[in-house]
Order: C-alpha cells, then structure tokens, then sequence
C-alpha cells in the first residue's frame, strides 16, 4: 500500500477548520503538545509502517524544499 | 546465608608459581563476575577444566545486573543452578507505570503456561556469583585465582602467553584459548590495544540498594518526571532479603561528589517513598550508560564476551542475561574445537552470532534511552503525548518504553543453521536460530532434553518414529555421550513446536537453539544438519 496523494476526503473546507480549531486558546507548546498526539493517534490508526515513512519523508522534504 | 558482600577470597599460590617453564591450560577465563564464571561452569559441565582468573577479592559490590531474564535461567538450569537461583529471587511479573502523579500502565509478564520458569527474577548479582562459585567448587574443575591480574599478554596462532601478577610474586602461563570476561572497563581490551568505540548518553543515574524490610508487592515500580524527581525518571524493584534497588535519573549536571553522599541520597530515597521510612544503604554508585561494542569479538586466541565486547544503557536487563548468553553460546563451541570435533571457524560463528544479539540489544536499549531521557523539546514532546495518551489508549501503552525486557536472540542467517521445511512464516518463533521453547511433559520439562549435547526430537502426537530415524542416533552420540534422540507427543508441546497435525522433526544445539527442522525424514539429513552446526561445512 502507498500513502495516498490524491484528495481522500469529502469536505477538505471543514477538515482543515476542525484541525485549526483544535488549537484555539493553546499556548505553542501546548499546540505542539496536541500535534504529537494527532501524530500518535492517526499513525496507530493507519498501521502501515511504509506509509507512515513516505508520508515523513514527503513532509520532512517540503521542509527541505523551502 | 550469612551476608556474602563480605566474603574476602584469598590468593592462593598456584603451583604453577614456582615452574620454570609456564604451565600450559586449555582455557584461560579472565574475569570472575557472572559471565566468566557461566563460561566456567559451562565448560565444566562438559567435563573441561579451567583457569577463571580475577583481579578482586569480593563479589560484586551492589547488585548490579539485577534481572535474570527466563532465558538466563533456563541456561542456568542446564549447569544445574536453576532453581537455587529462583528459590532466593524475587518472582515478578507486574509492572507499573507512572507519569507524574498517574499510574497510566500497568503490564503483566504473566507467561503463557508450561513454562518452567518465570519471565524474570529480580536477584542481586552478588548472590548469583555467589552460587556460582559454589557451584564452579563442586565441579573440580574450576580453578579459581583470586588477586590476579593480566598484565601482559602475546599470542601465537596456536594460543597465548599471559603475564600474571600476584600479591605472592608475578608467573607467566600459556594458553590455547583466553576468555576475556573482564568487564567494562576489560585489561585485556586495553592491552590488546583494541577501541571501543560508541555513544556515551550524558544523563546520569544514581543507584542505590537499601536495606528496607517493607511489605511492598514484588512489582516493578517506574516513574517518569514524578514530583520527588521533577523532569527526571525513577525506578524500583524489589530484590532478594529485603533489598530494594533505586534508580534515579538525575541529569547532565548533577555533581557526583555531593549526589553520592549518604545524606543526599537518603533525602532522594525518602521523596521516593516517605518521610518516615527506616532503611540502612547497601550501595550507592552514580553512573552515565554507554552503548557501544567491540568490532570484532574473537582477536586470534582471545574472546570477548559480556561488558568487555559489549556495554548497553541498563533499561532492559540486557547487559548480564546477553552476557550468560555470550557464555552458553561460547562453550560448547570451544569443546568442540577443543576436542577436534569441530573446526576452529566454528569460534566465528560465537562471534556472528553474538555480535547480531549485542547489536540487536545495543539498538533496543538506545531506542529505550531515548524515551526514557528525551533529547530536545520536540522528543519529549512526543514522550510526554505517549504517556499522556497511556492513560486511556491501549495503543500508546505499547510504545511506552521503559525498558524492553531481554528475550533470546534469533540467530537468523547464521551458517550453522540448518533446513527449515516448514512452510513461511510457520510455527517462526521456533524457526532455526531460536531458542527452545519450554512446554511441560509427563513428568518433565522440554528443556531438560537438551541437556548440553546435540538433540534430535521428534514432535508426533501419534508417538510413530520412521525406523530410518533410529539410525540417526548413532551419529548424533558422535558428539556427545549424552546425545539422543527423543520423542515428545503431549499436545502443548506439539502445538508449540507446530506439529498439531503433521510430525515436525528437530535438530537442537548444545545451546538449545534450534539448528534445523524438518518435516519428514531423509536418511542423512541429520548428519548433515550436524556437520553444518560445527561448521564442518
């Protein structure tokens, strides 16, 4: 199986404004804080090691890339 | 049993003192602690003789390699120390996990059944040297020398000369083969001028044993950032005649002087578990973890084993059961060599082996360091997150990591193994390069089969041996008198074995690792499975 690339979800709009507002009202590190347990939480949830590696080198590349 | 800690040995002058030429021995075992003193015993058991060499006159000053993992006690059973070992441990099997002020996990090593022995016992190293030595006078065979040291060593490719100093006057001895179980801080790595390259972990740990008769359950305690060591992890386990083993991470700077001070550390032990509590200090030590291996474990006639090839962060118990591992894998290999049995390439396989089992420790307990003293915000981040998540999440308890408890090594890709007709992916816990699995018999366990020799089982729920299989016999007693072939039909022990249905034939190595399987029987498959196991091809 290969990490999904293409849109996967039906209301991208909604998506987005839901994780934002997890974060309303946290400090940084308490953002950072959620931000790990969303990793933790979905990365269990996918339970595909190869996916979860192309999916952190995707996203540490974007950081490279900039 | 009186208090063994202040059991002084003494030097004895060997005749080998007043030789004009040096006295020649077989094996050389440098090093008297726990591993050293296994390669001994191991040795013995096969009727070999030894010279175990120590330059101390105590046993281990504190009770260091605490946890003696079921593998390690089912080696220890096989030289007959099992039980003495397990009848003055502490069982356990529940762990707990503590974050802050929250228990956020708790584990049971409960094992499955039909195994003789537990997943752990807590038990002071000091005591298991102790029975150890017991046990090396009874054999005969054991030649201990306390107060020596190694202060020279050459070799030739047919053995070494050691320089030994004495406090009665200096000898020399010549060797076929020289154990190097010298620990850590090992001479003979130093004089044979070898690195010993690795990672140094910056975080120190203050360890201490106290003398606390307290009705506590016997359960492994482990705390991350507690109130009464704020930021840091803290441990404790429960040993043997009322010890109690506490560790405390206590950080980068912390000044070694002052944190070894009775009254400083007596201040950490009562945050941990009381204003109130009476207790007496056994030891205290302040240590940073290192991880690292030697590049090669054999160097011509000499062989590392234990802390001297290899030093690990402590989380896990992986230091002193991988070093009774090193040993069990080492000594029937060296009698074989040693009786012209087997070749001397037989001794690469120790190294292989050994070296894959320390890297595959080395890179557990840096993954467990890790956790436990994150380096940087963003790791602790995550730590914290884990422990958080614990709480309510079963999957984050699974990469709570506080230590993963040592289990045998899978020799996978070793050229001693064997065939494995089993179909993929079938019955791998047993696959050739693995331990043996326990299961209970009639009277008897699995285990006791492989008593030190090569053995050949047939698993069959029907009890029917193939008449070619007989034949097998012989050339399995070409290796040792002991060796036999067995036949073991009770259905826990098929099932674990994967022969429910279909018999499953095995090959066990002296070290009761598995060496081949098969699933039916070819004339001449054993006897070749055997000259692979002694790499004789």
């Amino acid at each position: 199986m290969h990490l999904k690339r293409e849109p996967n979800v039906g209301d991208f709009d909604a998506l987005y404004a839901a994780v934002i507002e997890a974060h309303s009202d946290l400090s940084e590190s308490e953002s950072a804080a959620l931000n790990a347990r969303l990793v933790l939480l979905l990365a269990n949830h996918i339970g595909n090691e190869a996916v979860l590696r192309e999916a952190i080198q995707i996203a540490r590349q974007s950081i490279e890339a900039k | 049993m009186t208090d063994v800690r202040h059991i002084v040995f003494q030097h004895r002058r060997s005749a080998d003192q007043d030789r004009a030429s040096p006295a020649h021995h077989p094996v050389v075992i440098v090093g008297a602690g726990p591993v050293g003193l296994v390669a001994a015993l191991d040795l013995a058991s096969k009727g070999r003789r030894s010279i175990v060499l120590d330059r101390k006159r105590h046993l281990a000053d504190g009770s260091r390699a605490i946890c003696w993992a079921k593998r390690s006690l089912e080696i220890m059973d096989r030289l007959g120390m099992g039980q003495a070992l397990v009848d003055l441990g502490i069982t356990w099997k529940t762990g707990k996990v503590f974050f802050d002020t929250r228990q956020v996990y708790e584990f049971d090593l409960l094992p499955e059944e039909g195994h003789r022995r537990p997943a752990f016992i807590n038990l002071q190293q000091y005591y298991f040297e102790h029975f150890c030595i017991e046990a090396a006078r009874k054999t005969g065979l054991i030649d201990m020398r306390w107060l020596e040291e190694v202060t020279g060593i050459e070799q030739a490719a047919d053995g070494a000369v050691l320089d030994i100093a004495t406090p009665d006057g200096a000898y020399r001895i010549t060797a076929d083969w020289v154990i190097a179980a010298d620990g850590a801080r090992s001479t003979l790595r130093r004089q044979l001028g070898l690195g010993f390259e690795g990672r140094v972990f910056q975080d120190q740990f203050l360890i201490c044993d106290i003398k606390m008769p307290m009705q506590r359950p016997a359960e492994r305690w482990f705390w991350f950032d507690p109130p009464f060591n704020r930021g840091q992890s803290a441990l404790l386990h429960r040993q043997a005649h009322d010890v109690w083993r506490l560790d405390f991470q206590v950080g980068n700077e912390a000044d070694r002087a002052e944190e070894i001070k009775p009254e400083n550390a007596a201040r950490r032990v009562r945050a941990m578990l009381g204003e109130d509590i009476q207790f007496t200090f056994e030891w205290i030590s302040l240590y940073r973890f290192q991880s690292r291996r030697l590049e090669k474990f054999r160097h011509g006639r000499v062989i590392f084993a234990g802390d001297a090839a290899h030093q690990m962060s402590p989380f896990g118990a992986r230091g002193g059961n991988s070093g009774v591992q090193d040993a069990d894998n080492l000594a029937w290999k060296l009698d074989l060599v040693l009786r012209g049995l087997a070749p001397e390439r037989l001794l690469d396989s120790y190294e292989r082996e050994r070296m894959q089992a320390a890297d595959e420790n080395l890179a557990i307990t840096t993954r467990s360091t890790d956790f436990i003293s994150p380096k940087g915000t963003i790791s602790r981040t995550f730590r914290d997150s884990v422990l958080a998540l614990a709480a309510t999440e079963p999957f984050a308890r699974r990469l709570v990591n506080s230590g993963r408890l040592s289990v045998a090594t899978c020799y996978t890709g070793s050229a001693l193994n064997g065939p494995d007709e089993f179909a993929q992916g079938e019955c791998p816990a047993v696959r050739p390069g693995a331990a043996a699995l326990d299961a209970s018999l009639e009277n008897r366990w699995l285990l006791d089969h492989l008593d030190g020799g090569f053995q050949a089982i047939l698993f069959s729920r029907d009890g029917l041996v193939p008449p070619a299989l007989r034949q097998a016999e012989a050339s399995l007693a070409g290796y040792d008198r002991r060796a036999k072939f067995a036949i073991v039909s009770r259905e826990t022990a098929c099932a674990r074995y994967g022969a429910e249905r279909d018999p499953a034939l095995y090959l066990f190595r002296p070290d009761q690792h598995v060496a081949a399987r098969w699933r039916g029987y070819v004339p001449g498959s054993i006897e070749a499975a055997l000259r692979r196991a002694t790499a004789r091809i």
